[in-house]
């Protein structure tokens, strides 16, 4: 239950929770509980919205940073992706395997925005030992979603 | 001049959904609940096979059965999913759509005068295909209350020293019926008693929603050897335009079915036939949640009904519900073009699947429940301004 609750949840949070429950076969209150639940037990995090902000006059530049570091005794990474995660301009901090550590997902306003982050930040930091900025050009597909113009029903409107 | 027409194909009545479409064609706006189709989009790794054999320049022949590699990939698939032995070779071919195997069938099987059982309401090509192939249609019409199954009942009675046929559409177009184990055993225990075979149009077969899988006819003992199995791609696996199905039966019909595909069709589209090598090793899991979508709109479904008090059994099979309006004293015809006049929603009247599903419509949940919610809406609406006008 909790499976099929978080599928349509992580599609679209705004979904009534009666209508869900009509959907799975349920009913509200064992719904609602349930995602009561996953809140408090932090399996839920949050509601986000999916925003193509293209479209909008808002100004914004995404990055994403390789970041190599030098993992601390008794630490290993976790301490120094706290130091980085707490800027609020960062989006998202993985640890990652391969060629670097970490893959810090960056927001600004602009180019230099982010820029000045980086080497004024970022590359300050004693463990951190070099960073590749990689600026995103377009969005294509975001979280599943592919942000490009939805298609009309090409089906004829009735068929045997 | 001389009639150019056959008289054979006069007298096939023309498709009661063909004129409904002539008639919502005209109109805009109109909310459709009335399409016969998956609302998905066929699997990319099905598309993008589609697209690289196009590449390759695979665009030949394919022997008249059909790839080799396919019609293996469709025994392993008919064991996997249903715990079906056909061998690839002999008793498995590809089909231009489930459509063609039907017609096949039939001109490959009946004798003039050889009479084939239809039961109704169903998808509206047996008929026609019957009377093409000089067979005789016996309708034999299925009942609300025992949920548009067929009973053991209602075959003995339909059955003549004649009968050469029965066609068991099952999960149903309209209907949205199944039959389970059990009642396809009383039904096969007529069948072997008098001698019979069972086309078995199975295309509907992954839309199940009850806790079993699909149970097939041919699966049953002493069953396989009377049973042409069709199945395809179209509803499984959102490839309706693809045009591709396959039938698998007993050697010596499959040998006959073949020579006239042969003749008539040469093979089914090759560049579909790759592709759907691809639908089945790769999109089990596809298949599932497609499934599960349409599940969870026929339980929305079955709830607004409940919620509009729109008499309707709970149907379990391909997507379709099958509402009762008789209480508004209005044929099926009327009721949907008033409805498609007044709110601009289109479903399609139920006789157009046989004279037994007057009183009923036919409405499709292969659509986004965005698209739903506003037909049922609609249709709401337009039940709740019905029955105050009767008081």
């Amino acid at each position: 239950m909790r499976e099929q609750i978080l599928t349509f949840l992580e599609k679209n949070s705004k979904i009534d929770l009666g209508e869900l429950a009509i959907m799975l076969g349920s009913s509200e209150e064992v719904i609602a509980n349930e995602v009561q639940k996953m809140e408090q037990e932090h399996i839920i995090c949050g509601y986000h919205t999916l925003i193509d902000w293209d479209k909008t006059s808002v100004d914004k530049t995404t990055a994403l940073i390789e970041v190599r570091v030098t993992p601390q005794r008794g630490q290993g990474f976790d301490n120094i992706a706290e130091r980085i995660y707490n800027y609020p301009e960062v989006q998202s901090v993985y640890l990652i395997s391969g060629a670097y550590d970490l893959l810090v997902i960056l927001e600004g306003k602009t180019l230099k925005e982010v820029s000045g982050f980086v080497s004024n930040k970022l590359s300050t930091l004693d463990t951190v030992i070099s960073t590749a900025t990689h600026f995103i050009l377009k969005k294509y597909k975001d979280d599943g979603i592919i942000l490009a113009k939805k298609t009309k029903d090409e089906r004829m409107l009735v068929t045997p | 001049m001389r009639n150019p027409i056959a008289d054979k194909a006069r007298e096939i009545r023309p498709s009661g959904i063909r004129k409904f479409f002539d008639i919502v064609s005209e109109m805009d706006n109109v909310v459709s609940l009335g399409v016969g189709e998956p609302d998905f989009d066929t699997p990319w790794a099905v598309r993008d096979e589609g697209i690289y054999t196009l590449e390759r320049g695979k665009t030949f022949y394919t022997s008249n059965a059909g790839l080799k590699e396919l019609r293996e990939e469709i025994s392993l698939y008919l064991k996997r999913r249903f715990g079906l032995e056909y061998d690839a070779a002999k008793e498995t071919f590809v089909t231009v759509g489930g459509s063609e195997g039907i017609d096949l069938a039939f001109r490959a099987m009946l004798n003039p005068g050889d009479e084939v059982l239809i039961p109704q309401p169903c998808f509206v090509s047996y008929l026609p295909c019957v009377q093409l192939a000089d067979g005789v249609p016996v309708v034999i019409d299925l009942k609300e209350e025992n949920e548009f199954r067929l009973t053991k009942q209602e075959l003995l009675d339909a059955i003549t020293d004649k009968t050469k046929i029965l066609v068991l559409p099952f999960p149903n177009n309209p209907t949205g019926a199944i039959m389970d184990r059990k009642d396809l055993e009383e039904i096969a225990q007529v069948i072997i008693e008098k001698d019979l075979y069972v086309l078995s149009d199975e295309i509907y077969a992954e839309l199940t929603f009850t806790k079993d899988v699909h149970v097939s006819i041919a699966s049953l003992p002493g069953m396989k050897e009377r049973t042409i199995l069709i199945n395809g791609f179209s509803k499984s696996h959102a490839m309706t335009g693809w045009r591709l199905g396959y039938c698998c039966g007993p050697e010596e019909i499959i040998r006959q079915m073949i020579k006239i595909h042969q003749f008539a069709i040469m093979c089914a589209p090759t560049n579909s036939q790759y592709a759907a090598i691809a639908a089945l090793r790769e999109c089990d899991q596809e298949v599932e949640k497609m499934k599960e979508a349409y599940n969870q709109r026929r339980r929305y479904l079955m709830h607004a009904f409940r919620e509009m008090g729109l008499p309707c059994f709970e149907p379990f099979g391909a997507f379709y519900v099958f509402p009762c309006i008789k209480e508004f004293g209005m044929t099926s015809e009327e009721f949907a073009t008033r409805l498609l006049e007044e709110e601009r929603v289109a479903v399609v009247p139920g006789d157009a699947f046989g004279d037994c599903g007057e009183g009923y419509l036919r409405i499709s949940y292969a659509y986004s429940m965005e698209d739903l919610k506003a037909a049922l809406g609609r249709l709401g609406n337009f039940v709740r301004k019905l029955r105050s006008q009767q008081v």
